[in-house]
């Protein structure tokens, strides 16, 4: 156990400096420096939590957390905590739906508690809003009369949905978000075969960014080779060729692309100029998924060469050269030799295509058409329609997943190897 | 890399299908930019050249979508009198302009200074939990946009909710869309300007101080000047993601915050307009002049830090 009072008495007289042993002296030095180092980081690191950490924790808070049922409807939240689940309603449930729709008429709040309902039974919207409009109508007995404006009030799915929204945290989003919904006696299925949107979402997701990713690294290996073989001086003129895509506006690079593919277009125009189709049989290369493809090959294409090309730069040229005089084919040394040691500029091309493509949003949404749509037009879609926590939910799932693959690219290449141009 | 002496033919012919691959790749990378150009100067609304643009014949080439760029919302495009402060008050596309420069430069002057803070600090030897502040530093750049612009969306609506108060919008205001592109053009920052310091000298600050030079001045007279083409790169990253950037403004910005992007994006998606390629066609000759000048810069970075290049 080290002497306490001695150490007080050393820090007491720091000004003395001599007297401290030589290995405090460094410790606090190191520690200085180490809070010299922060300190220039803070101001930074304050300002992302602050408007990007904050605001996207923000954001997904909402996909677990919607209280448009439960802060509109007291009575109910009471009768559902008193009774277990599945428990038939009886007068009393029926008596305090009533004052609840009375509640809600008298605030307005008709409306977003039966949007809340209606995730999980679509048509519940319109029966809250006209019952809430009839509510002070009402009389007792409360359940026929309920039942005599609309029979769906008795409706079992209902009333498993208007339990689970009682409180205002819910997975109900997430379950929706991998097409599950809730039964009437709280078990959970999968939501009809026609309204399975999500899975068949992701599955066409990834599918599209595999595509595109494998599409840049074939593009992208050629020329990275030539690039990296080439004598440093035309290498940085072509280089140019890859850059200025780089540099160069993405609505810009759209744009061109819509003037090239579309039907109209110059490359239809050329095919039928020059006899290989008939003016009738124009091909359909935009607003579809090809379009999608080509586009997004273009897009991302820069950042594949470029890790390529500065791994490929450093790759010493005199282990081929020993592979071909000890026998080996050129096909040999290149498989054998060559492609082996571009494998770290491949994983960080690869991994950082696939993470780009993956989230990308604008140019699905200008050329995708209707089949050429990912995941983020589909977060969008709910914004625009005001389905705030299930924009939320889905970009939770986006994110989970964009963060797996960011967290494996730092293990295997390092957010530090990360170069522009 | 020329063909070594004992290339056999099959090599020797495998090596002009190479050429002739790359030669396609190359074109497929840079024709598309370069098609819009002529096709801007196009007399006719179509997209594709006419018979008269390809025989040069004079009536099929017009400077008719630059004019219709500035005169484009204008009151009375041929008024003679008031004709400049009615062009710069009234035309979308100036409008446009104005608000893309004025967002652009705030948010780069914003981004580059924090951005340039951190990065010195990450490049120091004794920063703590580098790694994992470094990810989240250059994350915004990860995250896909359409995430980072909701959350912006939300919380910019009423960003006083985190200490539970209620204090005015940041959505459709000028300072939100700065704030946002701050975000977003900062990782371009930090990545050039660590990689310039990557091949910094620490002895040159050990030098300095024996030599006499108070930190103040080590910073300002001999670190500056050495990662200065780091920080004006980043700056122009940082610039150009602010000046291409269209999501956020779609979530934030009100409609006194359109910019070129969105004008564009409004242009692609309702009717699109030769106009439309006459301001590609501008951008594409910006983006021309920024790489010249980034292609300057990484020389005298090579050259100061003794970088053969060669």
């Amino acid at each position: 156990m080290v002497d306490l009072p001695r150490i007080a008495v050393q820090a007491a007289t720091a000004a003395a400096g001599p007297e401290i042993p030589l290995k405090a002296r460094l410790a606090r030095a190191q520690a200085r420096a180490r809070r010299r180092a922060f300190l220039l980081v803070l101001p930074l690191l304050l300002f992302i939590l602050l408007t990007f950490v904050i605001p996207i924790g923000q954001m997904l808070q909402r996909s677990i957390y919607h209280d448009g049922f439960s802060g509109a409807a007291p009575a109910l939240v009471e009768w559902f905590a008193a009774t277990p689940a599945g428990t038939e309603p009886d007068e009393t449930a029926f008596a305090a739906l009533a004052s609840d729709l009375l509640f809600m008429k008298e605030r307005k709040l008709a409306g977003e508690a039966g949007t809340r309902i209606n995730y999980a039974v679509p048509g519940s919207r319109s029966l809250f809003t006209a019952a809430a409009r009839g509510a002070d109508r009402l009389t007792a007995p409360y359940r026929p009369a309920l039942m005599a404006e609309d029979g769906k009030w008795a409706d079992p799915l209902l009333w498993a949905a208007m339990r689970e929204a009682a409180s205002p945290w819910t997975t109900d989003f997430y379950l929706s978000g991998i097409d599950m919904q809730r039964t009437a006696n709280g078990g959970i299925e999968r939501v009809d075969e026609g309204s399975r949107v999500y899975l068949a979402l992701y599955a066409k997701t990834f599918l599209l960014s595999a595509v595109i990713t494998i599409i840049c690294l074939a593009l992208a290996f050629p020329v990275a080779h030539l690039l990296a073989t080439l004598p440093m001086a035309r290498a940085n003129l072509l280089m140019i060729l890859v850059l200025l895509p780089f540099w160069t506006s993405l609505l810009v690079r759209t744009t061109s692309w819509i003037v090239l593919l579309q039907s109209q277009g110059v490359i239809n125009s050329l095919l039928v100029s020059a006899g290989f189709i008939g003016d009738d049989g124009r091909l359909a290369l935009i607003y579809n998924r090809t379009g999608t493809i080509i586009v997004m090959v273009h897009i991302l294409l820069p950042f594949m060469v470029l890790p390529l090309y500065s791994v490929m730069r450093v790759i010493p040229p005199v282990y081929a050269r020993a592979a071909r005089s000890l026998g080996a084919t050129s096909w040999t040394t290149f498989r054998r030799i060559y492609l082996p040691q571009t494998l770290p500029g491949i994983g960080a091309g690869v991994l950082l295509v696939f993470i780009l493509a993956v989230g990308y949003y604008i140019t699905p949404a200008l050329v995708g058409g209707a089949d050429g749509q990912l995941f983020s037009n589909q977060i969008q879609f709910h914004m625009s329609k005001s389905n705030w926590s299930q924009a939320a939910a889905l970009a939770a799932m986006l994110l989970a997943g964009v963060l797996l693959l960011y967290w494996l690219y730092d293990r295997l290449v390092g957010i530090d190897k990360l170069k522009l141009g | 890399m020329a063909l070594p002496p004992y290339a056999d033919p099959l090599e020797r012919l495998w090596r002009i299908i190479y050429l002739v691959i790359c030669t396609l790749i190359f074109l497929f990378l840079i024709a598309p930019i370069l098609v819009i150009i002529p096709l801007s100067f196009n007399a006719e609304p179509y997209f594709t050249f006419t018979e008269k643009m390809l025989t040069f014949d004079p009536a099929g080439w017009s400077l008719r979508w630059y004019e219709a760029l500035i005169s484009t919302g204008m009151q009375a495009p041929d008024a003679a009198d008031g004709w400049w402060s009615d062009m710069w008050a009234n035309a979308a596309w100036v409008k446009a302009a104005r608000n893309s420069l004025i967002i652009g430069v705030w948010s780069t002057i914003v981004a580059t200074g924090l951005g340039t803070l951190a990065a010195l600090g990450l490049a120091r030897p004794d920063m703590p939990y580098r790694r994992l502040i470094m990810a989240l530093l250059i994350s915004p750049m990860i995250v896909p946009i359409i995430i980072v612009a909701t959350g912006m969306f939300f919380f910019f609506s009423n960003p006083c909710s985190i200490i539970g108060v209620e204090c005015g919008r940041l959505t459709s205001t000028y300072a939100g869309v700065i704030l946002a592109h701050v975000v977003l053009g900062t990782p371009f920052v930090i990545i050039t300007v660590t990689a310039t310091l990557s091949g910094f000298d620490q002895s040159l600050i050990r030098a300095a101080a024996s030599l006499g030079a108070n930190p103040r001045i080590t910073f300002f007279r001999v670190i500056m000047p050495l990662i200065l083409p780091g920080v004006i790169s980043g700056a122009l990253f940082a610039f150009v993601t602010s000046f291409d950037e269209v999501v956020a403004v779609l979530f934030i910005a009100g409609p006194e915050q359109q910019t070129i992007p969105r004008q564009m994006w409004n242009g692609i998606r309702e009717q699109i307009s030769p106009a439309i390629l006459a301001v590609a066609t501008i951008l594409v000759v910006v983006s021309i002049a920024l790489l010249t000048i980034l292609e300057l810069l990484r020389r005298r970075s090579d050259r100061l830090r003794g970088v053969s290049g060669r």
